[in-house]
């Protein structure tokens, strides 16, 4: 079976590279990206299964981030990871197009039942 | 301020209700009186020309009867009886006739009784026909011993003598006198149907007496004619009087009365004080009573209101101040939440990093028997390691965020700057009737400082002072020269006083000893803020008596920026 191919993407680059690594070792074919737009690159450049996105980052906000890479990548889902909660933002994130909201620190175990639910998701459709 | 409120108030409300009551009292009181007095009066007046008018016709019939005779033919007894006659005809009352020589001898009678050869000589009435021309006598029992009154005229005669011609007449003259216009007699003549329309107004009794004081007529309070009126002497009166007295019996009595010309006659008409007055009383009554309840009543309305009122007032500002330092609280409450949900999101990251590298980590050496490459660990944990630090610098923020606003450097009379902080309070000061002394020696130097936080420290500590005091308490502050080029301002008050295992821990941070309210901050902070100053705050305190905390700053003030933002060192070195 193929590896679920997964972009992380935070402004943290500390966050990301160890992510990316963990992700790695669980047998995702993970990358990482420190802003928006290298995001938005990255997809263009390639393809992806799950995008795993911070909602609170500079420049292009998760939210407005999530809404295009669903509109241009249709196939690919979004992940959003957030500090804290609030039920104006599930529904921002839904209404986004976002299949998950996950509250940070997040357990690892939890993060791979969620990326992989989210890839699943898509090659089921 | 209440006594104050209370009396001006009631003077603008009940000075015009008192002066007016006042007013419309005595102009009540000269109606009623005139009211009163006025029939009265017309009574004695119109009484007064009706007695009068009576006499004179009387007197003018006898005239025409001497003028029209003469003596020769009204010595002739037959002669006389005849004249009688027709006098009787025309005029009511007339009983008898008589004719009386210059020597006082009665020469000629016609009427009911035996007259003749009586002589009058001696007799008042007799001197007074010769000298005045006419007589109208008091009254006596005459015929049927009935009231009688005698009436006399002068007339001239042949040869220089004179003669005086005498009639009596029954008292009916006086029969409008009776109150009660049914048990009158009835009409007789013009001048009864004048008299009979007279009515005696009520509860008044009626009567006529003559120069002595003695009854002429029947009186309802004092007897029978000729019995004495127990009335004292009453002053002359040509016109009708009103006048009040004391009778003879000791009962207060009001009079109208008015004497009558040419005769000996009083006319009284009298009225028991009491009586005179029932109405008026009564009416007094109510207009006293009615302006005294309704001045109570406004008083108490007054007074109630004013302390309302003030109550009220002093309720809100208490409110108001309370608010204030809810304002206060709540808002470096807010502030502090604003800081924490801040903080908080921003520790997450840091706190990410080190939960990802940490279980890198973790699955790195779980994966295999063999040890990850010794820069791979290195570089693992130092990045824990760096993101710890940096959650540490992140709380840290969180307590000292009052350290990182730049401190300005002024100089600051503390005097001013300790009563500044006072106006804040003095309403509540004065409401609770806190009592603030400030004493500053004259030789106390000013300070290099910052205006803003220094009264944020002081405005803490003296909150907390207010907060610990009773209503009348006393605080008492204090700046002097201290040692070392420092200045000391001691805040003491008389209240309740910190446990002394409390003390230690006073300007620990989120330490409270107010259940439930307060942050625990606010010393903290002060603590901070005075250190970071460059000075020290310290505390004494015994539980019961009071607490007394001292803040000691430098004369020179720290490192800091001057008004115009640059930056400067501590001067003196």
């Amino acid at each position: 079976m193929e590896p679920v191919r997964v972009l992380v993407v935070d402004d943290e680059a500390e966050l990301v590279s160890a992510l990316t690594e963990r992700l790695e070792l669980r047998g995702f074919s993970a990358r990482g990206a420190t802003s928006g737009e290298a995001a938005l690159e990255a997809l263009r450049a390639g393809a992806w299964d799950v995008v795993l996105l911070d909602v609170r980052m500079p420049g292009i906000g998760g939210f407005e981030l999530t809404r295009r890479i669903r509109q241009e990548h249709p196939d690919t889902a979004v992940v959003l990871l957030t500090g804290r909660t609030s039920a104006d933002d599930e529904e921002t994130s839904r209404s986004a197009g976002a299949f998950a909201y996950l509250i940070k620190p997040i357990p690892i175990g939890r993060l791979e039942e969620a990326l992989n639910a989210a890839a699943g998701r898509e090659s089921d459709a | 301020m209440l006594i104050a409120v209370v009396i001006s108030v009631s003077a603008v409300a009940l000075l015009p209700l008192g002066i007016m009551s006042w007013i419309s009292y005595r102009q009540y009181r000269e109606a009623f009186r005139s009211e009163l007095t006025r029939p009265m009066l017309r009574f004695a007046e119109a009484g007064k020309h009706s007695l009068e008018a009576y006499l004179t016709e009387r007197l003018s019939g006898l005239s025409l009867v001497v003028r029209r005779n003469d003596y020769e033919q009204l010595t002739d007894p037959a002669y006389l009886d005849s004249v009688l006659v027709d006098l009787k005809g025309t005029f009511s009352g007339i009983m008898d006739l008589g004719v009386i020589d210059d020597d006082g001898t009665q020469v000629a009678y016609a009427g009911p009784f035996e007259l003749e050869g009586r002589n009058y000589r001696e007799q008042e009435w007799f001197r007074e026909v010769a000298t005045s021309g006419s007589y109208v006598s008091d009254v006596f029992m005459g015929y049927r011993n009935l009231p009688h009154i005698a009436v006399a005229i002068h007339a001239d005669r042949d040869a220089g003598r004179w003669y005086a011609l005498r009639a009596t007449i029954g008292t009916d003259l006086f029969h409008w006198l009776v109150p009660d216009p049914a048990a009158r007699p009835p009409e007789r003549g013009s001048v009864c149907s004048r008299c009979h329309s007279l009515a005696v107004p009520a509860f008044s009794d009626a009567f006529i007496i003559n120069e002595a004081g003695a009854l002429q007529t029947p009186s309802r309070l004092y007897g029978a004619p000729l019995d004495t009126a127990m009335l004292p002497q009453l002053p002359r009166a040509d016109e009708p009087r009103f006048h009040s007295l004391v009778d003879g019996r000791g009962e207060p009595v009001v009079t109208a009365y008015v004497e009558v010309d040419r005769s000996p006659f009083t006319l009284v008409l009298l009225s028991p004080h009491d009586e005179f007055h029932a109405g008026w009383a009564s009416l007094r009554r109510d207009l006293v009573l009615l302006p005294l309840i309704s001045g109570i009543i406004i008083l108490a309305l007054i007074i109630g209101g004013a302390v309302y009122s003030v109550r009220a007032a002093r309720k809100w500002d208490r409110r108001r101040a309370a608010l204030f330092h809810e304002m206060e609280y709540t808002n470096k409450l807010a502030a502090i939440g604003r800081l924490g949900a801040g903080v908080a999101h921003e520790i997450n990251n840091p706190l990410s990093i080190i939960t990802q590298k940490a279980g890198l980590l973790h699955d790195l050496l779980s994966r295999s028997e063999e040890l990850p490459p010794r820069e791979k660990l290195m570089g693992l944990v130092d990045s824990v390691q760096k993101s710890a630090e940096r959650c540490g610098e992140i709380t840290h923020r969180l307590l000292g965020f009052a350290k990182h606003m730049d401190i300005q450097r002024e100089t600051i009379n503390l005097d001013v700057l300790i009563h500044e902080v006072l106006s804040f309070l003095e309403k509540e000061a004065s409401y609770r009737e806190i009592e603030i002394e400030v004493q500053q020696p004259d030789d106390t130097p000013s300070i290099i400082s910052d205006r803003g936080q220094l009264q944020q420290v002081f405005l803490n500590i003296i909150n907390n002072a207010f907060a610990a005091v009773d209503d009348g308490g006393r605080i008492e502050i204090s700046i002097r020269r201290a040692e070392g080029d420092m200045v000391a301002v001691t805040i003491t008050d008389d209240g309740v006083g910190i446990p002394s295992e409390h003390l230690p821990r006073i300007f620990d941070p989120f330490f409270t000893t107010k259940s439930g309210s307060g942050t625990g901050l606010g010393l903290s902070i002060t603590y901070g803020i005075v250190q970071k100053l460059g000075g020290d705050i310290t505390v004494e305190s015994e539980e019961g008596v009071g607490t007394s905390f001292t803040v000691t700053l430098p004369i020179e003030g720290v490192e800091g920026r001057n008004g115009n933002g640059t930056r400067t060192r501590a001067g003196g070195r």
